[in-house]
């Protein structure tokens, strides 16, 4: 049975409880959670409720990596780190955005433990705000599509590279949608010494505005147009890319998701799209998807 | 109930809520269709598809939110998503 | 001077006592005049005299952030810091406190920016009066070096379990070289027990911290944190006595009075001023003046009991503020003094003085002239609040 209990609030269908019941499914029970504020946070712990059958802790929006990093060095400390592994899973916002300074911090100073962001692309918990991990023309609630602008007008943040500059033996994307992939990566990087990293694609239905139904199919697209390259990095390296075999134009991806609608139905649309698509070419090519 | 400082919460408490309830389409499983592939249990993000001793599996349905991703998800088409009451 | 006492730098008898109190993590970022006591600590710790993880972190803010982890943890935690460290805290002070952990820290106070200034005045704790810690300020070194094991002891207690802050002025007590007893290791570990917390992080025992309350049950977290408070106010009092007893020095515990019991004019006050107006009561008193003092040393809990029994006798309150809060034209004190009077029978004149901010001096003559303010006002002279030391070519 799933470390991560039934009876949350999360959105039927949500990305986030699928996330965190990965890391758990990985981790198991010899795990210490960290969260920062956000979705995950928000639906599992409303006292005096824990969805949560490991130990947890949740302290502010922008110090997750420092609550961690405090966790593993009061471990120590105490004698009691052994093969306890202490894993932080944040949002985009937490991450890329607000939390970026501790997460500096924490990795420079090689605390062992592994840092897991849960993308879904937006605020999702204060209601579909802009983040920097928001795609290029993503309508969201700051950054709305209107007569004037087709929605978020700037690239997602490239945050593995961030942390691969920062040393970290192992880096590595997944997806909600690809389970085994992704359990894999976290425990491959729970088990490697030092500061870890697995950043993961979730596709959100409420905030992407596709059905519930559909969280795991939209996560697949976004691999299957190569908007979302899976692969692996050690000391620096990519050591690993999934390869693509039939690789799927992106208006696949963008029209079954409310967010990308407009660029459908607006003058200029295809043009859009095409500066959509010019952005999976490079993955392919930087990363040799094909 | 008395509070336990430090906001502590007891693990896995959030059972006590019955999310069977937010419901509106109930997956219905049809073992004639079905593998025994488990795609089903990984995927369900409340954790409440289970493997029976058979080897099938069924949702616990006080907790299943009729999201629709294992029927979605199953390559044997083996869930179908029906109408609550009905 | 005794034969144990030393000659050493405010800043090293507190680094000192922090040692001998066995923190296992101790988490700080430099800020001046901190700097001292956590460079004293990294010595410490690269000559391993102290067995704990000391962590260089990269802000003020992840300096708490860690502590609220380790603490979280189960560990016995320290950190130090003053004036925009402080602010950068926080929105952590309030978290520290609502989550209920014994974290200690030593606030060296100095004046907050627009205009940067680095020197002493008691604007950076004041600021955080509100977020749920204990604070208590020292009068001279060997105060602030011995309000150290007095708040771990009172902070991990499980009645209490508050985070505190011992407030120590800025350079004139963390830089100056006075004789002091550096804290025993056995007095100490005879004093302080080992911090043993009921709940923590733990694989063994899971439990989740930091859960989401709404309103059905927020107003009673915030219940707990002030019934902590009320706890924290009586025995704030028993381990000073209790400090008394093994290590032989004393401080009062909430308050103290110094020549207060005849006292017609009562000066208040916190921090190192407290010398500075000692020194004045004895001269003015040798000239048969009736001039006394109530030394707060407990800020948060606020000793409201304790001050009104104490004032009873007074003709005239006089507050001292190295505060402010704008646009109340008033210091803290001068607030909370009259307020814990309003409901009384004690209809006495408070009157508020705003001094000693961003550095400036404050000599015997400066607390003579507001004695002398403070006689007026049996005249009908009468002024509410007001900047004792402005320079009125400038103002
Ligand atoms: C300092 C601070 N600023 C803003 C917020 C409001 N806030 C809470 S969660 C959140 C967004 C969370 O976004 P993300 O990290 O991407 O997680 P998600 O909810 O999308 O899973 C925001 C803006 C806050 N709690 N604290
Ligand atoms: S908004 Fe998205 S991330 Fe948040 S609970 Fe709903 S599905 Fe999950
Ligand atoms: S996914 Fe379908 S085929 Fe596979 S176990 Fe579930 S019901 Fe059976
Ligand atoms: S409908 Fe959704 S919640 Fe219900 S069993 Fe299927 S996947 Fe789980
Ligand atoms: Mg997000």
């Amino acid at each position: 049975m799933s470390l991560l209990k039934p009876g949350h609030r999360g959105c039927a269908g949500c990305c986030d409880a699928l996330a965190g019941k990965f890391v758990l499914d990985a981790l198991g029970e010899d795990t210490i959670v960290v969260s920062p504020t956000g979705c995950l946070e928000v639906f599992t712990t409303p006292y005096p409720e824990s969805a949560w059958g490991v130990p947890w802790v949740h302290s502010l929006f922008e110090n997750a990596a420092a609550v961690a990093s405090g966790v593993e060095a009061a471990l120590k400390a105490l004698g009691r780190k052994n093969n306890t592994k202490i894993v932080v899973i944040g949002g985009d916002g937490a991450t890329m955005d607000i939390g970026l300074q501790a997460i500096s911090g924490a990795f420079e100073r090689g605390h062992d433990f592994t840092y897991i962001c849960v993308d879904n692309e937006a605020y999702m918990n204060t209601g579909i705000q802009r983040s920097s991990a928001t795609p290029l023309y993503a309508s969201t609630t700051t950054s709305p599509s209107g007569k004037v602008s087709f929605g978020n007008p700037l690239n997602k943040k490239n945050m593995p590279a961030i942390i691969a500059a920062h040393g970290s033996p192992y880096v590595a994307t997944a997806s909600v949608a690809y389970a085994p992939d992704m359990i894999k990566k976290v425990k491959k990087a729970a088990e490697i010494k030092g500061p870890t990293y697995v950043h993961v694609h979730a596709p959100c239905c409420t905030g992407w505005k596709f059905e519930g139904s559909k969280t795991i199919e939209v996560g697949r697209l976004a691999v299957e147009t190569a908007l979302w390259p899976m692969y692996e990095m050690e000391n620096g390296a990519v050591t690993n890319v999934r390869k693509l075999k039939n690789r799927k134009p992106v208006e696949e991806y963008l029209k079954v998701q409310g967010r990308f609608k407009h660029l459908f139905t607006m003058e200029g649309g295809a043009e859009v799209i095409k500066k959509i698509q010019a952005i999976a070419d490079w993955n392919v090519k930087h990363f040799g998807l094909e | 109930m008395k509070l336990i400082i430090k906001t502590v919460t007891k693990p896995g408490s959030t059972r006590a809520n019955k999310t069977g309830a937010w419901r509106s389409f109930m997956p219905v499983f049809d073992h004639k269709l079905c593998s025994k592939c488990g795609i089903c249990a990984i995927y369900c993000p409340e954790g409440v598809v289970y493997k029976l001793e058979n080897g099938f599996f069924e949702p616990d349905y006080e907790y299943c939110k009729g999201c629709g991703i294992c029927a979605n998800e199953c390559p044997k088409k083996a869930i179908k998503m029906v109408l609550e009451g009905k | 001077m005794r034969k144990s006492m030393v000659v050493v730098e405010g800043s090293y008898a507190v680094a000192h006592a922090v040692k001998v109190c066995k923190p296992h993590v101790i988490s700080a970022y430099p800020i001046t005049p901190q700097t001292h006591i956590v460079e004293d600590l990294s010595q410490f710790a690269a000559d391993g005299e102290m067995n704990c993880e000391y962590m260089n972190v990269e802000s003020e803010f992840s300096a708490i952030s860690a502590l609220i982890g380790a603490s979280a943890a189960g560990a016995r935690t320290y950190t130090s810091t003053t004036s925009q460290g402080l602010a950068l805290m926080h929105e952590a002070l309030f978290n520290a406190s609502g989550m209920r952990l014994p974290i200690v820290m030593t606030v060296v106070n100095r004046a907050l920016s627009a205009p940067i200034n680095i020197w002493n005045d008691q604007q950076d704790s004041i600021s955080q009066r509100d977020t749920g810690w204990i604070q208590l300020y020292a009068e001279d070194v060997q105060e602030s070096a011995d309000m150290t094991p007095q708040l771990f002891k009172l902070s991990e207690d499980p009645d209490v379990l508050l985070p505190s802050m011992a407030c120590m002025d800025g350079f004139i007590l963390s830089h100056v070289y006075e004789p002091v007893i550096l804290l025993e290791q056995g007095l100490t570990d005879e004093f302080l027990p080992t911090y043993s917390p009921e709940f923590m992080l733990d694989t063994k025992n899971p439990m989740s911290f930091g859960a989401f309350a709404d309103p059905s049950t927020y107003t009673e977290f915030r219940y707990k944190q002030e019934k902590a408070m009320g706890e924290a106010l009586r025995k704030i009092e028993e381990i000073a006595n209790e400090f008394k007893d093994i290590y032989g020095r004393y401080y009062g515990g909430l308050i103290d009075g110094y020549a207060l019991d005849d006292a017609e004019i009562v000066i208040m006050a916190m921090g190192s001023v407290i010398g500075t107006i000692k020194d004045t009561i004895d001269e003015l008193r040798h000239d048969g003046e009736s001039v006394g003092l109530l030394k707060v040393r407990s800020f948060r809990p606020f000793p409201a009991d304790a001050i009104r029994a104490a004032l009873k006798n007074a003709k005239v309150i006089v507050t001292l503020d190295k505060n402010i809060s704008v646009g109340k034209n008033e210091g803290a004190l001068c607030t909370e003094v009259k307020a814990c009077l309003h409901n009384t029978d004690t209809r006495v004149p408070v009157i508020g003085f705003m001094l000693g901010h961003g550095g400036r001096d404050i000599p015997m003559s400066m607390i003579k002239k507001i004695i002398n303010k403070a006689k007026l006002v049996e005249k009908g002279i009468f002024v509410e609040s007001e900047f004792a030391d402005l320079r009125e070519d400038l103002a």
